[in-house]
This record gives C-alpha cells, sequence and structure tokens, in this order.
C-alpha cells in the first residue's frame, strides 16, 4: 500500500466578511506533498499564501475545502478545537518569520516542551531536544535564553522544535526573512535535509528566489489562486508536477 | 517541565517585588486580625485572672469594666452567706493618670482581694504575687516599671513586687494590681487642704443644728476622721467576686441573687460578653470591616498584578496554542503563578509580622487557627485573582504568534 502523503488539500476557500465586505482570501487551493518533499510557496504579500497555511496548520478553518494531513481528514468542519490542537502538537512544526520562541525558556526548553505536551516524560524530551540541537549545530547554546542567541541560532532552535514531535508535516512562513543571504540559504538547506532525513512534508512560504533550487517543487500563490509556479519565474524541472 | 516556575524565573526582580509588595498587604491582613484578638484577649485577661464564678454589681450597671459601679463593703459578707457560694471578694477597678519620670503614666488599677488573693491567677513573669497588705504592686511590664522600683501614688510609695505580661485594660493600659484597701486608697486620694476644707464644712454644718451645739463631742468627731463617723459610708469596691462550691450551677445561684434589689448579679461568661459587646464590640466591628475591606483590596491588587503578567505573556500563550499546547496547560500557568505569588506573599507577611508585630503600642495576637483560616482565604483570593487573567489567555487565538 502506497505511504500517505503528507498533505493534500482540495478546493480550499477562505472567504472572510460577507455581502458586500466579503473578501475571498484563497480560491479552491490544492495541494499535493509528499513525506519528505519540500515544497516553495511564492506570492507577492496579500496573495493568500499565510491564509494557506493557517488553513493548513489547522489554526484557521476554511470555509470550504478539505485537508488531509498525513492520511487523515482533519479540516472539514467535523473536528472540535480541541481535536485540531491535539493533532497540531502532535502532528505538525510551525517555524515563522520571527524566531518566535518562547521567551522564557532557555534553548533546550523551548524544544523539550513540545516534547512534554505530547506526553513524553521531562527526561525523555530533554535528551531529544538536545539530540536536535546537537543536530542542528546549536547544542553548545542549549541552555542560553533566547535574548543571548543570534537570529541564526533562534531559527535553527525552532526548526528544532517544529521537529520535536516528529511532524508529518513542517509549515514555514517566510523563515529567513530576518536573516542574510548565507543565514538563509544555510536554513533552506536545512529544511531540505530535515525533510529527507526524517521523512517529513515541508511547506515554506518565501520571497527569496535566490535559494530556491533547494526546493523539491514550487508553488506560487496570486490573489488567492494557487498554482504551480511557470517556468517563466522558477526552473522548468523544479514546478509542481502532481 | 513547569511553565509558571520558568516565567517566574524569568522575571524574577519584578516578581520578587511584587510578592514583597502583596506580602505587605496580606501582613497588614494579619495584623488587623491579630489587633483583633489582642483587644478581646486583652479585655478578657482580668475577668478570667481572678477566677470568679459570680460579679455581683451596682444595680442595673453592666460592670466595673463598662461603667462606674459602686458597692459598700459589706456587700462581701452579705454574698458570702448566699447557699453555694464558697467564697466572696471585694473587686475594685480604676483607671488613673499619673506623671511619672516626667511623662503620663496612665494605668488600670486593680484592687485584689486580700489575703484571698494575692495576684496569683495573673499572667506573672517576673517577681512573686503581693506578699502584704499595703504598699506592694503588681504592674504590667508595659508600664515600664521595673522589679524593685517604687511608685508614689496619693501619699504613699509602693514597691513594684510582680511583673506581668499582656495584662492590660480593652483600652490598652497597663494594668497594676494591689490589695483592695490600697487600690481604694489610691482611688479616693484627696489632697490634705481637701480634707481640711471638707472636716471645717463638717464642723460648721454640725454646729448650726441643735444636736451639735448641745453635745460638744459630735463637733469634735466632725473635725475628725471620716472613717470614725458611723453616719459616713466607707469607700466603696466595684464589685464583689464569688467563686462558688464545686458542682454548684452559676444560674442557679444567680437566681437566688433576684430577690436583692440592690444588686445585679452576672455570670462569669455574661462579664466576658457585656465587656466583649461593650467596650470592644465597636472596635471589633472596625477591626472586621477593615480586614474585610484589606483582603478585597489585596484580591483586587493580586487579580490585576496577575492579569498585568498576562498581558505580558499574550505572544507566548498564542504561541503555546500554536504549538498545540492544551488550555489545561495555559491555566495552570497563570494558576500556579497566582498561587505560588499567594503562598510567598502570604510567607513574606507572616516573616514580617513576627518582627514588626511586636513593636506595635497594643498587642498584636496571632492564633494559629487564624493563620490557617487566612491560609485558606489567599488561596482562595488566588484562584480567584487568576481569573481575569486566565478568561484573557483564553481569548488569544493561536495565529497571533505569527503576527
Amino acid at each position: 500500500m502506497a505511504e500517505p502523503l503528507a498533505l493534500e488539500t482540495s478546493g480550499l476557500t477562505k472567504v472572510y466578511g460577507s455581502g458586500h465586505t466579503e473578501v475571498i482570501a484563497m480560491r479552491d487551493a490544492s495541494m499535493r506533498v509528499r513525506r519528505g518533499e519540500v515544497v516553495a510557496l511564492l506570492g507577492p504579500s496579500g496573495a493568500g499564501k499565510s491564509t494557506f497555511l493557517l488553513c493548513v496548520g489547522l489554526i484557521n478553518a476554511p470555509t470550504r475545502g478539505r485537508v488531509t494531513i498525513g492520511g487523515r481528514l482533519m479540516q472539514d468542519g467535523s473536528r472540535s478545537l480541541g481535536d485540531l490542537r491535539r493533532f497540531r502538537r502532535e502532528h505538525i512544526g510551525f517555524v515563522f518569520q520571527k524566531s518566535n520562541l518562547i521567551p522564557f525558556l532557555s534553548a533546550v526548553e523551548n524544544v523539550q516542551v513540545v516534547g512534554e505536551l505530547i506526553g513524553k516524560s521531562s527526561s525523555v524530551a530533554k535528551r531529544r531536544a538536545m539530540e536536535l540541537l546537537d543536530a542542528l549545530g546549536v547544542g553548545r547554546r542549549a541552555l542560553n535564553m533566547p535574548t543571548q542567541l543570534s537570529g541564526g541560532e533562534q531559527q535553527r532552535v525552532t526548526v528544532a522544535r517544529a521537529l520535536a514531535n516528529q511532524p508529518s508535516l513542517i509549515l514555514a512562513d517566510e523563515p529567513t526573512a530576518a536573516l542574510d543571504s548565507v543565514r538563509g540559504r544555510q536554513v533552506m538547506e536545512l529544511f531540505r535535509d530535515v525533510a529527507h532525513r526524517h521523512g517529513t512534508g515541508i511547506i515554506v512560504v518565501t520571497h527569496d528566489h535566490r535559494a530556491l533550487d533547494v526546493f523539491d517543487t514550487i508553488y506560487e500563490m496570486e490573489d488567492g489562486v494557487l498554482k504551480p509556479a511557470t517556468p517563466a519565474t522558477t526552473p522548468p524541472q523544479r514546478t509542481a508536477t502532481h | 517541565m513547569n511553565l509558571a516556575i520558568r516565567d517566574i524565573r524569568h522575571s524574577v526582580g519584578r516578581f520578587v517585588l511584587t510578592t514583597i509588595g502583596v506580602g505587605m498587604l496580606l501582613m497588614v491582613v494579619m495584623g488587623m486580625g491579630g489587633i483583633y484578638r489582642g483587644l478581646v484577649d486583652d479585655a478578657l485577661v482580668v475577668t478570667r485572672g481572678v477566677g470568679a464564678d459570680l460579679w455581683v454589681v451596682q444595680r442595673d450597671t453592666r460592670g466595673p469594666f463598662a461603667e462606674v459601679s459602686r458597692l459598700p463593703r459589706s456587700m462581701v459578707d452579705r454574698v458570702a452567706t448566699v447557699p453555694g457560694v464558697r467564697d466572696a471578694r471585694e473587686f475594685v477597678f480604676h483607671t488613673i493618670q499619673r506623671t511619672h519620670r516626667g511623662k503620663p503614666l496612665r494605668m488600670g488599677v486593680l484592687g485584689l482581694g486580700w489575703p484571698a488573693d494575692t495576684g496569683e491567677g495573673l499572667p506573672l513573669i517576673a517577681g512573686r504575687p503581693l506578699g502584704k497588705n499595703h504598699f506592694e504592686m503588681i504592674a504590667d511590664e508595659t508600664l515600664g516599671l521595673a522589679l524593685g522600683e517604687r511608685l508614689r501614688l496619693g501619699k504613699e510609695d509602693y514597691e513594684v513586687v510582680g511583673i506581668t505580661r499582656w495584662m492590660v485594660t480593652s483600652g490598652g493600659d497597663g494594668i497594676a494590681a494591689f490589695t483592695s484597701r490600697d487600690a481604694q486608697a489610691i482611688q479616693f486620694d484627696e489632697p490634705g487642704e481637701s480634707v481640711r476644707l471638707e472636716r471645717e464644712a463638717r464642723r460648721g454644718r454640725a454646729g448650726e443644728i441643735d444636736f451639735g451645739r448641745t453635745q460638744p463631742g459630735v463637733l469634735e468627731l466632725a473635725t475628725g476622721v471620716s472613717g470614725a463617723i458611723a453616719a459616713l459610708p466607707g469607700p466603696a469596691i466595684s464589685a464583689v467576686i464569688a467563686r462558688l462550691s464545686p458542682g454548684v450551677e452559676p444560674d442557679a445561684v444567680r437566681r437566688a441573687f433576684s430577690g436583692w434589689g440592690d444588686v445585679t448579679v452576672y455570670t462569669a461568661a455574661q462579664q466576658e460578653e457585656l465587656l466583649l459587646k461593650g467596650s470592644v464590640d465597636r472596635a471589633r466591628r472596625q477591626i472586621l470591616l477593615f480586614r474585610v475591606l484589606l483582603t478585597i483590596i489585596s484580591a483586587v491588587i493580586m487579580a490585576l498584578i496577575i492579569y498585568t503578567l498576562t498581558l505580558d505573556k499574550l505572544h507566548p500563550i498564542a504561541l503555546l496554542k500554536l504549538i498545540g499546547a492544551p488550555n489545561r496547560t495555559i491555566v495552570g500557568l497563570i494558576l500556579q503563578q497566582s498561587l505560588i505569588m499567594g503562598a510567598i506573599a502570604y510567607g513574606v507577611g507572616y516573616v514580617i509580622g513576627l518582627r514588626v508585630f511586636p513593636t506595635f503600642p497594643r498587642r498584636v495576637l496571632v492564633t494559629g487557627d487564624d493563620l490557617l483560616r487566612l491560609a485558606g482565604i489567599v488561596m482562595l483570593i488566588s484562584v480567584l485573582a487568576s481569573l481575569l487573567g486566565i478568561w484573557k489567555a483564553m481569548r488569544v487565538a493561536p495565529n497571533e504568534a505569527i503576527g
């Protein structure tokens, strides 16, 4: 039997407001992400990329459409908020533009907390957190507080946190925006390594066209419409073929 | 991992200062309760110390602690004859103010029914009970008198032979115990000139009547000491206190006095109740209201502090929700912080109180029961205080962590 996809969306639509104030933020967005696949999502500001991530991340409910993660149908309007939150902590990892670390926890505790939330003992969660930080090259900064870390180090800790629950899907919203080009590329390559090593599907919203060669697949979003990237903007072999 | 403790550790300075502030507020709440207890205990220390089963006082008065009560000394013998009464003693109590070492010295003068009562029942911390019928006194330490010190009251010097602790009037003045004769001598002391003028007035009045003019001895008697004139009453006592024989019901003996038209009789419990409902009641209610107000203020301040601390954490809370933390984790974070703050503040209040309360001019009596009750109230306040913060935290959406 074929391994389930990391993510499959179909007809995903998000409408804000109603009547003459109605805004369609996303229209019939469909996407398939295999395990171990790294997907870039391009598009100008206000195109609906973040809306797509919020719906896929089970944070905002879509107006229409379905989201299936790891073979499980999650967004069809039938799940409670508690169910969605539980699924999120067990199967999805998040990385955002700003490092978004919890300021009162050290680097290792920021990662450890995810493990404890999914029911691991404190010692097991801490060991796993240290392994991830070591693997991402920030193990020696484990006991530092977020304010004592550089932007690149913070982002690596965030990636480690996103991996702590061994998710089937990682969602990253402009994770390199606050980094210089070298650091930005390192983070993108880190995503690719993580995806290939852990079999995690990763969607990265980015404006950074310099690192697009890192991605397996590239999508574009404009005016709420999601489509495979055209050869005019990206190398043809990298566009979506699903 | 305990998120509440991690957050406290992160902003420990602010947390400590806030907790000390709340702690001092709780210390005041604790102190108000202690002042109330002290007030009650002070009020009862004398009534309990003399060990009376019945208090016989002037008719229709509420006893020497509430108002002036005057009885003839012969009342002691009358009371002693009532069936069920084991013994009866005079009780004298009044308040005086003198100057001592250049400062005002205000004291309650307690007359003991010597020789039956030497003050052994008083809370002595140094020295001994009274050993002589005259010129000795037992002073409370709040009066600032030392053992062996002599104090001039009226025309006599009184030596301090014993020191008591926390034997004060309901007004907070230290009490000094004397034999009842000495207490009366102090109470009814008059300057020599006043005595001479009174004697001359008596002589004048006697000289205006036939009996005085025809009996020279009467005029001579009129200029003598008052105690030698049978027609004049002796110094009054405040009350007669009676102890009952074992097994005798105080109420039963009290009913035996119902035919006496010149006295009112109270049991010890009634006397205590009168004391508390009379002179202490208003102060008690005032303190109670202060306690309630301070408790409410503490709750409001704690709620505001916890709410502010929560506002500072809205982003991490949204982040926790984003990564899937259940509501109980977030509620636990806020509630535990509130409880930790309440518990530490309570400890701070207690420790500061231990050092500060003894310096208060009135006794602050903090009992174990009151401490336990306050601990329960603080925990309740902590829970209530966290509700506002929890309400705010529950309204935070996970996508606020992204914006």
